[in-house]
């Protein structure tokens, strides 16, 4: 009977798994055939991957993503970080004022962040024509909240005692928050400064609406494929994707798994001499 | 410190916005742009690019490619798939486009609401090689030829799968509404085009502004609805191409795309339907507010060149009226019924009209189509 | 001399610029015509069966994404966090891939899949159904919005699993609870808090998703999020009163659902402390 439940859970498991890997895998099956339309497959070829990479339109949306998301997330780690840390000095009723505004953009569903921030850049004057801009602040302003609120639960847990000390020991304002409460947060900064990062780059909705003349790989993605065939440059531009993403996670998890090991490792020695 | 530092940011921020504002007021004007207010026109150190709001598959990126290497301009493609859509892109102050390639009705509506440029035709002296009486139709939604320059024409109709339909069955609009076909039919998502063909099949003028005719053919079309596949743009050609689709209402240029040697399939025919349709022209029109006219004027002369014209009309499929091309082009687009289409076919057919604000009896109905 | 200026360049410029304004100005354009205030667009909304079914679309696509989510990466986050915590780790990783890859080549994946004459319809000709039509159908985007969700479904729901004390479930078996009991007992309300945040990840974007139903709907299924698109950008009758109008609806769906979540978390109100 149990040997029967585990099989079950097992299968299970698995089932899920290849209904996750199933697209996946005939995309990237689909980049290797001759024909040009993902329907068929008709022979193999490396000809999509030839024409993935004579492709302008797609090596200007790449550069577009990641200027974006480069700077987005590093505006809005900077900007997010002094706001969090002028926030939780903050006396209670402002702070919540100030914490609900800025959860806005992230219970607001995409669409409506993009539409409202359309019709803004449409007020004020932020041309069409300047995409890059206009993207690279409706990016900022939805990775701002997450900056914050990664930022915030590191302030709490450090101590407020330890900025007075140092200005006690003679530092600046400047210095006391550079040399100590910085360094103290900075785990919570920088996994803000990765979530903005990919939030950033894998943003459709908003730069749909916001991009105007600039397109990223998301809004080019959806103009060449949403209404017509899907061509096979589409497969090709997926199976880059996911090797990129899976050599990525594997690099990280591999170094948190050996770090985990030479914590244990220590722990091991330190027990032994003790 | 903080504070002067937060000052600092903040006033940095402010001007920021300021510096928007202002050059939003320098640029937003009737006149053209100040040139120096678009980082596009400046910013990438001499870098020249145009943008041109085109249909999909409507242009052959090798002939972009050949104009960069000649010229160093590149041209940068936004897709759309109506000549509604397009209508709205270009309807604004802030319109970012230089070109765009609407039809003649849209054409006739951008004219109206000044969103076009008039062009010079001393910079674009490949316009002998269009056939004057192309020219001479245009008048008809462009008095005069000033803004606009014919790109393609065409005509709606329908595109079957000769294995899949009777014979008997061929000839009228009819065919769409066939239940025989049910779930074969393929539709095409414009108002103007189902539109047409819902009219036309009913025996009324395709411009009416009669609301009982209109609601007529919406009902036509709601009746349509069950039998229709899907109703799609570009990817019909696909689905045709494969034998999902039995029927599809089409450009004619669609059709020949869809029945080229290579890509296509041998197995689709095209007809125009005996109860007359729409003829329609593309054509390449410049934006008001262009800061970049020179450069556009500098790529439709481009287009038009015999052999460029050529070999962007051999990609797209879409009839042209480049005299050069008629006599260059390959020999398959001149036996293709949907290339080469007959002086009868055509004398059945009319164009679309501006129907300026009436158009709203037709986007109603559409909605109603669509609930 | 105190740190809260650090945050005013946020808080007096960017966040009323940036995010309060653009909200106005949804609300204005709901509301105004030419700066006259009008009811006509809410009228036209609620009168539009267009718009009606539109709404009535997704919301029945949400909420059946949102059960069969919970449904399908139930029993996976719990057979994970049985798991030993390094083969957890790695399978959970299997998860956490698809999440980075880009949504719409998620999307996309499926197109291909279920496109006329692609494999799916290959695989059914094979058993002699070859003409059931899979794209351009209800089914098909609700199945593309169940793929591209489900992570989001199964990792909050994992990680209040893994959190889960032990000794619960033995003191459970202890006092003599069957496996059953132990499960809706103990298991089960332990992880309620991991089951709401997974249905409102899973629920408020797919409320409001239309590259979906956009790339796999083929018009024969519009959904609420696709009207509105259209509405701003492509539609043939673009009007910005309605567009904004509609985003209106769909705000309140959300803080509807977002306030029923939150009624149902009371217990964990570790996470609550702002206005909504």
């Amino acid at each position: 009977m149990k040997r029967f439940l585990s099989f079950l859970k097992h299968s299970y498991l698995g089932l899920v798994i290849l209904f996750m890997y199933l697209p996946i895998l005939v995309m990237i099956v689909m980049s290797f055939t001759e024909s040009r339309t993902a329907v068929q497959w008709r022979g193999f070829s490396f000809g999509a991957y030839t024409s993935l990479f004579k492709d302008a339109d797609v090596l200007d949306a790449l550069i577009t993503t990641l200027v974006v998301a480069a700077v987005s997330s590093i505006v809005s780690t900077v900007i997010g970080t002094a706001s969090a840390i002028g926030l939780h000095s903050m006396r209670r009723r402002p702070r919540m004022v100030v914490e609900s505004f800025t959860q806005l953009p992230m219970v607001n569903p995409d669409l409506v962040t993009g539409v409202s921030m359309m019709l803004l850049f449409a007020f004020i004057g932020i041309r069409q024509s300047w995409g890059l801009l206009r993207l690279i602040i409706a990016h900022t302003t939805f990775n701002i909240p997450y900056v914050i609120f990664s930022v915030l639960p590191k302030l709490r847990q450090s101590s407020d005692s330890l900025y007075e000390a140092a200005m006690d020991l003679g530092c600046s304002p400047l210095q006391a928050l550079t040399k100590v409460v910085i360094p103290d947060i900075m785990p919570g900064i920088v996994s803000g400064l990765v979530l903005a990062f990919t939030l950033s780059i894998d943003d459709f909705a908003i730069s749909l609406f916001t991009g105007g003349t600039s397109m990223n790989l998301s809004m080019l993605i959806f103009s060449k494929t949403a209404k017509g065939g899907v061509h096979t440059k589409f497969c090709a531009l997926s199976a880059l994707m996911f090797l990129v993403v899976g050599v990525l996670l594997l690099i990280v998890n591999l170094r948190s798994i050996h770090q985990e090991k030479v914590a244990a490792e220590q722990k091991k020695k330190v027990m032994s001499r003790a | 410190m903080k504070r002067t530092l937060s000052i600092i940011l903040s006033s940095l921020m402010a001007l920021g916005v300021v510096l928007a504002l202002a050059s939003c007021k320098s640029g937003g004007g009737e006149t053209t742009p100040t040139g120096s207010a678009d980082p596009k026109a400046t910013g990438d150190s001499g870098e020249k690019t145009i943008y041109l709001l085109n249909w999909g598959d409507y242009l052959d990126k090798e002939v972009k490619d050949e104009f960069k290497r000649l010229t160093g301009i590149t041209v940068k493609e936004t897709p759309v798939t109506s000549n509604e859509e397009m209508i709205i892109k270009l309807d604004t102050d802030d319109c970012p486009y230089d070109l765009c390639i609407p039809s003649d009705y849209a054409v006739e509506r951008l004219i109206a609401k000044n969103r076009l440029a008039e062009i010079n035709f001393d910079n674009i002296p490949n316009i002998a090689n269009i056939d004057p009486q192309y020219l001479k139709l245009s008048e008809v939604f462009d008095p005069g030829n000033k803004y606009s320059v014919p790109y393609t024409w065409g005509v709606l109709g329908i595109l079957y799968n000769k294995n899949m339909v009777d014979e008997a069955d061929l000839g009228s609009w009819d065919l769409l509404w066939n239940e025989k076909y049910s779930g074969k039919i393929i539709m095409y998502d414009s108002v103007r085009d189902s539109m047409a063909a819902a009219l036309c099949k009913l025996g009324y003028d395709l411009n009416t502004t009669n609301e009982e005719e209109i609601n007529k053919a919406a009902d036509e079309l709601i009746a349509v609805k069950p039998l229709a596949r899907a109703w799609l743009t570009d990817s019909i050609k696909d689905s045709m191409v494969l034998g999902s689709g039995a029927v599809a209402l089409v450009y004619s240029g669609d059709a020949v795309w869809s029945m080229m040697p290579d890509e296509g399939s041998d197995e689709l025919e095209f007809f125009v339907p005996k109860e007359g349709s729409n003829i329609y022209f593309d054509n390449i029109v410049i934006t008001a507010n262009s800061p970049r006219k020179a450069m556009a004027e500098q790529f439709i002369n481009f287009l038009l060149d015999g052999e460029i014209a050529t070999r962007n009309t051999e990609y797209i499929g879409y009839s042209s009226p480049n005299v050069k091309v008629a006599e260059n082009i390959d020999e398959f687009f001149l036996n293709c019924s949907a290339y080469n289409i007959s002086a009868e076919d055509v004398a059945r057919c009319k164009v679309f009209r501006d129907l300026g604000d009436k158009i709203s009896l037709y986007d109603a109905a559409w909605n109603r189509i669509f609930k | 001399m105190k740190r809260v200026i650090l945050s005013y360049p946020y808080v007096f410029v960017w966040m009323p610029l940036f995010i309060i304004a653009p909200m106005l100005f949804v609300l204005y354009y709901a509301f105004f015509r030419d700066g006259q205030f009008t009811l006509e667009y809410v009228q036209n909304v609620v009168a539009n069966d267009t718009y009606l079914g539109a709404f009535w679309n997704s919301l029945w696509i949400a909420l059946a994404t949102t059960v069969i989510c919970l449904l399908m990466g139930y029993p996976i986050a719990y057979i994970l966090s049985q798991m030993k915590k390094r083969t957890a780790a790695l399978v959970s990783l299997l998860f956490i891939l698809p999440m980075w890859m880009n949504m719409l080549l998620r999307t996309l994946a499926w197109k291909v899949l279920l496109f006329d004459g692609g494999v799916f319809q290959q695989i059914l000709s094979f058993f002699g159904a070859g003409n059931v039509q899979l794209i351009y159908t209800p089914g098909a985007v609700l199945l593309a919005t169940v793929y591209d969700f489900l992570p989001f479904m199964i990792l909050p729901i994992y990680t209040t699993l893994q959190k889960l004390d032990r000794s619960l479930i033995e003191a459970a078996h202890d006092l003599g609870a069957n496996g059953a009991q132990t499960f809706t007992k103990v298991v089960l309300p332990q992880s309620v808090p991991g089951i709401i945040s997974g249905i409102t990840m899973v629920f408020v974007p797919a409320m409001s998703t239309f590259a979906v139903s956009t790339m796999l709907g083929g018009k024969q299924v519009m959904l609420l999020g696709q009207v509105i698109e259209e509405k701003f950008l492509a539609g043939t009758d673009s009007v910005l009163g309605i567009g904004s109008t509609l985003s209106l609806v769909l705000i309140i769906l959300v803080i509807v659902s977002m306030v029923i979540m939150n009624r149902i978390d009371k217990d964990n109100s570790a996470s609550g402390g702002t206005l909504w």
